[in-house]
This record gives C-alpha cells, sequence and structure tokens, in this order.
C-alpha cells in the first residue's frame, strides 16, 4: 500500500448513560500522498468523530475504539506508544479547524502563538531553533498564507484580525512543522462567501504546490466538487459510496447521494 | 394598483463605532439610503455578507430599532414610532437563523406557539389553534406536548414558523431560516414556506448570503453591499447578467456543483483580504475592461 494515510475498518461506539450507541462502523479511507480527498457527510453522520479519531484526539471515554487500524505511513497509529504518536500530531499531519475564533487564544499575540506551537514540535521531534529563526519561520508561513504585513500580522492579537485573516491563521499554524498531510475540518464555512472563496483558494493552491495531502471534511457538496480528485460519502457512520469527485457528481451510484445532490439548490435556477 | 405589503423608503441608520482598545472611533453607516418594495405573495431577497447591513435592515423592520432617517410603510401605512406595539406584530413576524436558541427549552412546543396567541387575545379555542398551526408547519398534532430538546433542527425551525404564524401576519421576515440545517432537510423547509406563500397568501422578506438558495427561493434580489442595495431585480436577469462588480464577484464565490453553474459564474481573478474596498472593486472593474476578464 503507498496511501500516507489508509484507515482500514474503523468501529468507534459512545457510551452515554450506560447506553452504547455505534457511531463509526467499517470506515476505510485511503489519503495517497500528494492527493487531494474529500470526505462529505450531513450532520451526525460520523465524520468529525472520524477525523478526531486520525488526530488523537477523541475523548475516549466516552469513546471507544471498537476495532480496525489508522496507518499513516504504515505505522498503525493505534497501537503505537504515545510519545511517538505525539511526534506526529502537529507535525507530520496537521489539523485546520472550522472556528478562527474560538481556536485562537485572544490574550496573546500571532507570533507569541504560532511560536509556541512551533516551539513543542521542535522540541518533539529533537530538532533545534533559536528565537530568530523561530521568529524567521513563523513570518515565512504567514507568507504562504498571502498575509500581505507578516510583521504586523504577527504581533497582532486575533481580535485585530478579520474573521478570513484568522482563518488563515490557522492555516499558518498547521504548516507551520511543514505536515505531510492537512487534515481541513469545514474551513471557511464559519467565513462569509467571498472569504471562504479565497481560503480554499488558498488551500488549493498550498496542497499543489508543496505537494500535501489534503483530507477535506465538509458538508458542502460545492467545496467537495471543488477542492478534490476522490470523495468519500458519509451517511450514519458508514462509508456509503466513494468514486472520483467527478463521478460522484455525474453518476451518483447510491440514493442517498442523489438525494443529497438533488437537495442542493442551484445558481442556474431550478430545473424545469 | 394596490399598496405594496412593505416599503423601504431612503432607509438610513448609522452606529458610533469604537476601534480595537477604545482607540479611534467613527460613524458607521451600517444601512445607507436603501429602498425596496415587496408585493403581496412575493418573495424578496436581501443578499449580503456580514456587515452589509441585512439585519439591521430586519430589525428595523421589525420595529426593534428606529432609523435614523426613511419610512418604513406596511400597507401603505408607517410604522415609525409604533414600535413592538401588537398591531404592528399581527402585521409583521420573524423567523429566526438557529430555531435551537429561539424557541424556549423549558416550555413545550404547545406552551411556545401560545405566547402569541395568549398576548394577541385570540378569541377562539387556542389548544385547537396550536394544533392547526402545527398542522399548517406540517407537524403532527401531538408534537404539542414536546420539549425542543426532543426535536430535530428541521422539526424545531417548523415550530418557530408555526409560532410566528399564530396571529396570522401579513409578512414574514426570513432571516437565514436554513443556513444551520442541513442541505436535504433545508430543502423541506423551503417547499413548507413555499407552499405557505401559495396557502396563506404571505409575503416574505428573506435575508440569506446563500446565493442559489436566494436563486431558487426568491423571486426578485437586492443585493447589498456594505450598506447600499448596488443591485436590484428579478433573480434570473441578476444571476445571468449581473451588472454590479460586486455581484459579480459574490457570484464568482460560490462553490457550485455542476458545469451549468460554473458556466453562469463570472471569472475573476479572487481578491486576499476580506469584504473588498471600493478601490479593490474599482481595480476589478479595470481588470474587467482588459480581454482576459468574462462578464
Amino acid at each position: 500500500m503507498t496511501a500516507l494515510l489508509s484507515v482500514r475498518n474503523l468501529d468507534v461506539s459512545f457510551t452515554t448513560y450506560g447506553r452504547r450507541t455505534q457511531v463509526l462502523r467499517d470506515v476505510s479511507i485511503d489519503v495517497p500522498e500528494g492527493a487531494q480527498i474529500a470526505l462529505v457527510g450531513e450532520s451526525g453522520s460520523g465524520k468529525t468523530v472520524l477525523m478526531k479519531t486520525v488526530m488523537g484526539i477523541l475523548p475516549q471515554p466516552p469513546a471507544k475504539v471498537e476495532g480496525g487500524a489508522i496507518l499513516f505511513d504504515d505505522r498503525d497509529l493505534l497501537t503505537m506508544p504515545e510519545r511517538d504518536r505525539l511526534r506526529l500530531r502537529g507535525t507530520a499531519m496537521s489539523m485546520v479547524f472550522q472556528d478562527p475564533m474560538s481556536s485562537l487564544n485572544p490574550v496573546f499575540t500571532i507570533y507569541d502563538q504560532l511560536g509556541t506551537i512551533l516551539k513543542h514540535a521542535d522540541r518533539r521531534l529533537g530538532r533545534q531553533r533559536g528565537r530568530r529563526e523561530r521568529w524567521a519561520r513563523v513570518l515565512e508561513v504567514l507568507e504562504q498564507v498571502r498575509m500581505r504585513e507578516p510583521e504586523r500580522v504577527a504581533r497582532s492579537f486575533p481580535m485585530q484580525l478579520s474573521g478570513g485573516m484568522r482563518q488563515r491563521i490557522l492555516i499558518a499554524m498547521a504548516l507551520l512543522s511543514e505536515p505531510r498531510l492537512l487534515i481541513a475540518d469545514e474551513p471557511g464555512t464559519a467565513l462569509d462567501v467571498t472569504t471562504q472563496a479565497q481560503i480554499l483558494n488558498l488551500l488549493r493552491d498550498l496542497v499543489t504546490r508543496q505537494n500535501l495531502a489534503l483530507l477535506m471534511i465538509t458538508h458542502n457538496l460545492g467545496v467537495v466538487r471543488e477542492t478534490s480528485t476522490y470523495t468519500y460519502v458519509m451517511n450514519q457512520g458508514r462509508i456509503v459510496e466513494q468514486a472520483p469527485t467527478a463521478e460522484i457528481f455525474a453518476a451518483p451510484r447510491e440514493a442517498y447521494t442523489r438525494e443529497l445532490i438533488a437537495a442542493v439548490p442551484r445558481l442556474t435556477g431550478r430545473a424545469t | 394598483m394596490t399598496a405594496p405589503v412593505l416599503e423601504v423608503r431612503n432607509l438610513v441608520k448609522t452606529f458610533a463605532v469604537k476601534g480595537a482598545f477604545g482607540r479611534g472611533r467613527g460613524i458607521v453607516r451600517a444601512v445607507d439610503d436603501v429602498s425596496f418594495s415587496i408585493g403581496a405573495g412575493e418573495v424578496f431577497g436581501l443578499a449580503g455578507e456580514s456587515g452589509s447591513g441585512k439585519s439591521t435592515i430586519a430589525r428595523m423592520v421589525m420595529g426593534l430599532s428606529q432609523p435614523d432617517s426613511g419610512d418604513i410603510l406596511i400597507d401603505g401605512q408607517s410604522i415609525l414610532g409604533r414600535g413592538t406595539s401588537l398591531a404592528h406584530r399581527q402585521q409583521v413576524q420573524m423567523v429566526f437563523q438557529n430555531p435551537g436558541a429561539s424557541l424556549n427549552p423549558r416550555r413545550t412546543v404547545g406552551q411556545s406557539i401560545r405566547v402569541p396567541l395568549d398576548a394577541h387575545n385570540f378569541a377562539g379555542d387556542r389548544r385547537a389553534r396550536v394544533g392547526e398551526l402545527l398542522e399548517m408547519a406540517q407537524l403532527p398534532a401531538h408534537f404539542a406536548d414536546r420539549f425542543p430538546h426532543e426535536l430535530s433542527g428541521g422539526q424545531k425551525q417548523r415550530v418557530a414558523i408555526a409560532r410566528a404564524l399564530a396571529v396570522e401576519p401579513r409578512l414574514l421576515v426570513l432571516d437565514e431560516p436554513t443556513s444551520a440545517l442541513d442541505v436535504s432537510v433545508q430543502s423541506h423547509v423551503i417547499e413548507l414556506l413555499e407552499d405557505l406563500v401559495a396557502q396563506l397568501g404571505l409575503t416574505y422578506l428573506f435575508i440569506s448570503h446563500d446565493l442559489s438558495l436566494m436563486r431558487n427561493f426568491a423571486q426578485r434580489v437586492g443585493i447589498l453591499y456594505l450598506g447600499k442595495i448596488v443591485e436590484t431585480g428579478p433573480v434570473a436577469p441578476v444571476f445571468t447578467a449581473p451588472q454590479h462588480d460586486y455581484t459579480r464577484l459574490l457570484l464568482a464565490s460560490v462553490p457550485v456543483i455542476s458545469a451549468e453553474e460554473e458556466a453562469l459564474r463570472p471569472t475573476i481573478p479572487m481578491i486576499d483580504g476580506d469584504i473588498p474596498t471600493a478601490e479593490q472593486l474599482l481595480a476589478l472593474r479595470e481588470l474587467s475592461q482588459t480581454k482576459e476578464f468574462k462578464t
């Protein structure tokens, strides 16, 4: 297998008030190196649970991984020692979160926050980087996310930046330690449509230019079509359909996928 | 010709603002000389991004805030100064964005729907009326005994619609009524709203940032940009041949799912930054006159 990330037959359940609910059933997905993969589903489909399981940030209990494997570079994340896993998280694989306001600490400057992340990532990987180099690296990633004045932005507090800029800070955060896999959870959905378009543009550009693998988790079929080449459709904890993105839209096989596509309002108006 | 159900004339609303950490101050013209009218049975859409003034307009139409100048007429009568009086409430009701927050979690669905009936001293059998309203919203009558947490998002929004209909208003202000819902649920709520227009002759002021939904639900649309309506007209021409650069930018930004829609989207270079400023739009216009720019 050559996939960078390979989730195999994953089963996850939640136990609340003594009742067990299976939330992921036999889920398998592959994200090859440098590929752009989308995982689409409505609320409650299990897409966020899957993402959290992969990142190792699923609260256990109440959740429990019942079976399956998550291979990253052919090593199983579920069985490797916690130390090794920590070394991967936020470094080789990173995450772009959805809500730019709640993911940034309002009382620290952007540099404080990015610099701290970088420092910890360096420590985990046993890398040495001085203060000046850290500052340079932070400015470099801010430039990569197309900040026009990286130095001013680095010295700003989150509230001094607009929503779109904050979302770009979160992308910069994910890029700090040169990841190979970027997992994006509905980036831009909290933003205006023009800003969202810029964020998607930026992500697309970054993944192709830096040869990153992208796993885009979203409920928006338009976002799926514009950011991925291969799509998994999720419903009630299962992968119900998977195909190249163009095929999903041209010839959806499953009734669920067809209904989902039919429910999306079209810019061209109703088909008559 | 009869008077439009809602007429908004040269509406202006300004707010005083402070900069970050209280530094600097100024005045924001949140709504800047906005005029439009909505005929009976019509769905008029206001589309814009955050800060465009769409919610401020909704609040003024609801009587929740007063404009600095301009006038708002319902059936030809000015509503200014009537505030949130019962008479005004009888004519205009609102459906909010997040049904999870707009329903009291400690009241049953029936109790929530009864509030407006009690407030307006509804003369008939109020219990029967609650059942009738639930039925209008296509919910079973026994839902009256349920609490909001027992309902799905779409069901909660139907309850909110039933409650808004309780006093038989002429006009509903729909503020992003489906943006918190899944797309399959959204399509059913929109169908319900359309059925209600046919059944009850309702008129809607529909506020949304979702242009694809706007195209399908509204008959006419006004594009709001920094407090001004920059373009208005029936949806088909506005979407197929947008005249204003900002409308083009909005349309170009919508993620779409088919080649036909893609063909409709103007291709323009994306600006980095947030809501584009007037200078950036001007720069776009210059670009649009060069040959690689498709209009």
